[in-house]
């Protein structure tokens, strides 16, 4: 089975991301694989060794985000790609869908492409879908739980009223959230394996496309208002003494 | 301006946000109502309650299940027909995809999450969450129509008026099923937390009740994950005192004491709720981005340095599962339930 995983390279989830002249800043912070998309090559790497295969791991980015793919590697893929082009640098989602797609294509497709669920950059959500709407897949999004038997894809998908079991035939487009298990840690072998890997970079000329245009544009960066919280402390002589105190408070409140 | 209100709903129960949408699609112009299922004439007459001037549907058991594709394709199709300047989407799981599909059918953009959308010389504005909340962006989209789902309890929801009510326009559904649907369980795990209106929630602090024996037989984690069980069960019971739903910090889920569905913060939920309770949470940074905008937020450790302190207030330094049952029985006797 030919399995695709599709990641990016964030700033760490503990840095202190801030707006700061018009950009966005994340001080020294170091840039990750996105988190979600670590549970994305998971998912990967369970249906290779249930089903035999490959897996190779696809990032769009600058040339730092050979990093990203080489954790991707070290955790046990077999092969990376990295699109770089400095026209890439704008793009929204639906570009960078388009460009994935035709990244896929030039892999030679696969019979199942993964996503995690969201990048915590943007956090829009939207790839995944737009991926599978470009390339004509079927979309099983927010797989905790995915099943390949006969051809077929059979996940169960985790929204917010509780579990739907669907499925579809392969090729697939898939995301998975992080019931699918936790990821794994990169091995020794693997990292040392990563270390020396050979990791094509193709431009949009590679992949014979022009830079999509960008629809939707950042006009303004800003901080969030900062939260003066005053705290007041409840005490009392006994739990019974502490909850009728705050039970006074929060119904003063008016919230409930 | 024309506006397009999608109207969510998950075999007929609306995300009250769909509302939320009409009432924002109304301070720009006309609001059309997009309905799509099967047996959806409730859903439908609704709408017009909420103030929709008019309601389209496609009512047809292709459409039974939320199928992306299918819903796209049938919402790309009228959207072309009638050329909305600006498509709402309450955001879920399901507008998530159907919004992400139809702009690429519709090639224009979707602004996600939005909290905010304003009409300044003619163009929208929306602002919106980037890095999980640590900073905002306002940000526009310059093809139509444009696309935008709102985050729950930011945008006043109209008044129903059940005197309001109209002729739904039907329309067919377009496009190929790609998926199939096996079936359906409403597991324990249901749960929604952007829009409760309180969350009690539950950190690591959960499980830390060394007075409760765990049946025996049971190796340290699993004792570890039943005491944190029998822990959340008594969050449950202040949750459902308080119409509330339970949440959880990413400790808890990875301690693998709750679903990750209740999951609150940078990888799970960013939640605004009237009422958060935070329980043996110490409050990492993730967890305080997914819940500082909560109109009021009680925080209840152990440790009176834990950072949940910061964000809090009203803090109560004392064991949860002392304090915890109290407030239940105290806001039982208070609220007259």
């Amino acid at each position: 089975m030919k399995i695709i995983a599709c990641i990016k390279q964030v700033p760490d989830s503990e840095a202190k991301v801030r707006a700061e002249g018009g950009q966005v800043t994340w001080g020294d912070a170091p840039l990750v694989i996105n988190p979600f998309d670590e549970y994305a090559v998971e998912g990967a790497l369970q249906q290779k060794e249930a089903h035999g295969g490959t897996v190779t791991a696809l990032c769009i980015g600058p040339e730092s985000a050979r990093e990203a793919l080489k954790h991707a590697l070290a955790m046990g893929a077999d092969e990376a790609v990295l699109v770089s082009d400095p026209a890439l640098n704008e793009i929204d989602s639906l570009g960078a869908a388009r460009v994935l797609a035709a990244a896929i294509q030039k892999i030679g497709g696969a019979d199942m492409v993964v996503f995690g669920r969201q990048t915590l950059d943007n956090g829009s959500g939207l790839t995944t879908a737009q991926v599978a709407r470009v390339l004509g897949l079927p979309l099983l999004g927010l797989a905790g739980q995915i099943k390949v038997q006969d051809g077929s894809v059979t996940i169960e998908r985790v929204v917010e009223e509780g579990r739907v079991t669907l499925s579809a035939k392969m090729p697939v487009v898939l995301s998975v959230v992080q019931s699918i298990g936790e990821p794994r840690y990169p091995s020794f072998m693997g990292i040392r394996k990563a270390s020396k890997a050979n990791i094509p970079v193709w431009s949009l000329a590679d992949l014979g496309i022009e830079a999509p245009a960008a629809v939707v544009k950042r006009i303004e960066l800003m901080n969030p208002p900062v939260n003066e919280v005053k705290i007041e402390m409840i005490t009392g002589e006994t739990p019974e003494e502490i909850a009728k105190a705050l039970v006074d408070k929060i119904i003063a409140e008016k919230v409930l | 301006m024309k506006t397009f209100v999608y109207i969510d709903h998950f075999k007929g129960e609306i995300q009250p946000a769909s509302w939320e949408a009409i009432g924002l699609g109304k301070t720009f112009g006309t609001v059309s109502a997009v309905v799509f299922g099967s047996g959806v004439d409730a859903v439908a007459k609704a709408a017009f309650e909420y103030g929709a001037d008019e309601v389209f549907v496609a009512d047809d058991p292709a459409l039974e299940d939320f199928r992306a594709e299918t819903y796209a394709s049938t919402l790309s199709a009228l959207a072309s027909s009638q050329s909305p300047d600006l498509i709402l989407f309450p955001i879920t799981a399901r507008t998530r995809e159907l919004a992400a599909m139809s702009a690429v059918d519709l090639n224009t953009g979707v602004l996600t999450d939005i909290f905010a959308l304003e009409a300044a010389d003619g163009t929208l504005v929306a602002t919106r969450p980037i890095y999980e909340g640590k900073v905002l962006e306002k940000a526009v989209c310059s093809a139509k129509p444009v696309m935008a789902s709102i985050r729950p309890r930011f945008f006043p929801k109209p008044p129903r008026d059940e005197s309001r009510s109209g002729t739904p326009i039907r329309v067919e559904v377009r496009g190929d099923v790609l998926t199939k649907v096996e079936g359906y369980s409403a597991s324990e795990s249901a749960v929604n937390l952007g829009d409760a209106p309180v969350i009690v929630s539950g950190g690591r602090g959960v499980s830390n009740n060394p007075s409760l024996v765990p049946p025996a037989g049971m190796d340290e984690k699993q004792a570890e994950i039943w005491r944190a069980q029998q822990g959340f069960a008594l969050l449950g019971e202040l949750a459902a005192v308080l119409g509330g739903a339970v949440g959880a910090s990413r400790a808890a889920v990875d301690g693998g004491y709750i679903p990750y569905s209740h999951q609150v913060g940078q990888t799970g939920k960013v939640v605004t709720p009237d009422l958060y309770i935070a329980c043996g949470i110490s409050g990492a940074i993730q967890h305080l981005v997914g819940m500082r905008n909560s109109k009021v937020v009680v925080a209840i450790n152990k440790d009176s340095d834990a950072p949940i302190f910061t964000q809090a207030r009203y803090g109560v330094v004392g064991d949860l599962f002392q304090i915890v049952p109290a407030l239940t029985a105290e806001f039982k006797k208070r609220l007259g339930k």
